[in-house]
């Protein structure tokens, strides 16, 4: 792989996303070992910058990057020099002069992975950026999509939930359109982005935008992310647009139910639905593992920008 | 074995099918006899180019002593010496070892011998997934210029060959005539 760099899903390849997935596949029975860690990646070293509370995606990567033996820094904010006021330009050069080779990024501000990305001489990955992208999720999705369907093509998507606030929806519709499936989005009117130049239809009603589906994707309400109402209370927001089991029903029979985590039961998703054979929640957290391993493994070798 | 395609000005059929056939067929002869038959006797081949050599070397081995012996694959990828020096990382294969290796004599199968390194990659990997009792080393064709100390137990031909050289080995498998061919730069 040329790349060096993971800032997004919109800048990739049909090519090299499907290479991404491939070889996730290999990571993946590499997990299934009694002895999980290779040496793909040893005396690699990494950091884990958290710039935003992560407990998932941190640990995902966290738990990838080991397997990979690589070392592992974490450098969360609340902990760090950030809160004495060092700038983000003073606390990457820090960490360049470490002589680490991965940078994993989030940050509440969308651009920022790009913006270390320019200054540092190491490989970085966004682990999510503000309201812009969430690339290791959108490919954990593909992957699990794929091992579910058989393929990533000729598919009905329906992505439910705040679609506005969601870097986790951006990246997968930036994916799941470069591979010819019909996307529908349903969230109430105020959490709908401006989606230029996509062919996505749009419901507000849940139960026409569930017809037919084959994936349903529920994304996280993003209470910490609500600071002005864009609905009116937690009661009517499950009333109208939470995946429950009638409203599962409308859905082709074999239809898959997805969320990045972590999921508010009750909110966007009931209970019997998270738990129901058809729910791959808990694939989507094994297939991340791998699909992290693969990122990091193939962007090892890149050498362009 | 890396194979780097380079292009090639000329080739030049060293073995074809029969002369492979000969070849699997005394390679068969000689794992049965060194190992006084084949209990706990295992088959591995390195991914891709061992794989298919190995499972003709058991079909083979099932003639002379009419048992099924287990094979199965390895692939060294995340294994390998170069892994951070490369531009292109190698792809991924499936590795499938077909019991627990643990007190097993494994027979290691690649096509080619070349620098050893590969085969230092399948020896740490197997290591992985437990102790054999023992590993072994058949190859089809040992082309020198070593770079570690690791020989082959059981060899088709020895070519000898210029670094510049490349030897491909070629099988039905993969929907060539069976051959091996060496190219030259």
């Amino acid at each position: 792989m040329k790349k060096r760099h993971l800032l997004g899903i919109r800048d990739l390849s049909r090519n090299e996303i499907e290479r991404f997935i491939e070889t996730a596949k290999g990571f993946k029975d590499v997990l299934k070992r009694d002895i999980k860690k290779v040496p793909a990646l040893r005396g690699k070293t990494v950091i884990n910058l958290f710039f935003e509370p992560s407990t998932r995606t941190k640990t995902s990567f966290e738990i990838a990057e080991k397997r990979l033996s690589m070392d592992v820094l974490n450098f969360s904010v609340p902990a760090s020099s950030v809160v004495k006021g060092e700038s983000l330009y003073d606390t990457i050069k820090t960490i360049e002069a470490y002589g680490v080779d991965f940078i994993v990024i989030r940050h509440s501000s969308s651009g920022v992975p790009h913006f270390v990305a320019n200054n540092i001489n190491a490989s970085v990955i966004n682990a999510g950026d503000g309201i812009n992208e969430h690339p290791t999720q959108a490919l954990l999705d593909a992957f699990s999509i794929k091992e579910n369907k058989g393929s990533l093509e000729g598919l009905t998507i329906t992505i439910v939930g705040d679609i506005y606030h969601s870097r986790v929806a951006k990246s997968n519709i930036y994916l799941l359109s470069k591979f010819n499936n019909r996307i529908r989005l349903i969230a109430p009117p105020t959490l709908i982005p401006d989606i230029k130049g996509f062919d996505v239809e749009i419901f507000s009603d849940m139960d026409k935008g569930l017809a037919g589906a084959d994936i349903v994707m529920m994304l996280r309400i993003q209470l910490e992310r609500q600071g002005s109402a864009f609905f009116p209370s937690i009661q009517e927001y499950f009333k109208f647009w939470g995946l429950d089991k009638r409203r599962l029903s409308l859905a082709k029979k074999d239809a898959i139910v997805m969320h990045p985590g972590p999921m508010n039961r009750g909110v966007e998703i009931s209970s019997d639905v998270a738990d129901s054979p058809q729910s791959v929640i808990l694939e989507q957290v094994t297939n991340g593992l791998a699909v992290r391993m693969a990122v990091m493994y193939l962007l090892s070798g890149g050498v362009d920008s | 074995m890396m194979r780097k395609k380079t292009r090639t000005k000329s080739t030049k059929e060293l073995l074809g099918s029969k002369d492979i056939k000969r070849i699997i067929s005394r390679i068969a002869h000689e794992i049965t006899e060194k190992n006084k038959g084949v209990e706990n006797l295992c088959l591995i081949g390195i991914q891709r180019g061992g794989v298919h050599l190995a499972r003709r070397l058991a079909l083979e081995i099932k003639t002379i002593e009419q048992v099924d012996i287990p094979v199965g694959s390895l692939d060294i990828s995340l294994y390998r010496d170069d892994i951070t020096i490369r531009k292109e990382q190698p792809v991924v294969r499936k590795t499938e070892l077909p019991l627990d290796i643990t007190d097993k004599k494994i027979v290691l199968v690649d096509d080619v011998l070349f620098t050893g390194r590969s085969i230092r990659a399948a020896m740490d990997a197997l290591m992985d997934f437990g102790r054999p009792a023992q590993i072994q080393l058949a190859v089809l064709i040992d082309r020198g210029h070593r770079e570690l100390p690791i020989r082959a137990d059981y060899v088709g031909k020895n070519i000898p060959t210029s670094q510049k050289e490349n030897i491909e080995v070629e099988l039905i498998e993969e929907a060539t005539p069976d051959r091996v061919v060496l190219y030259k730069e």
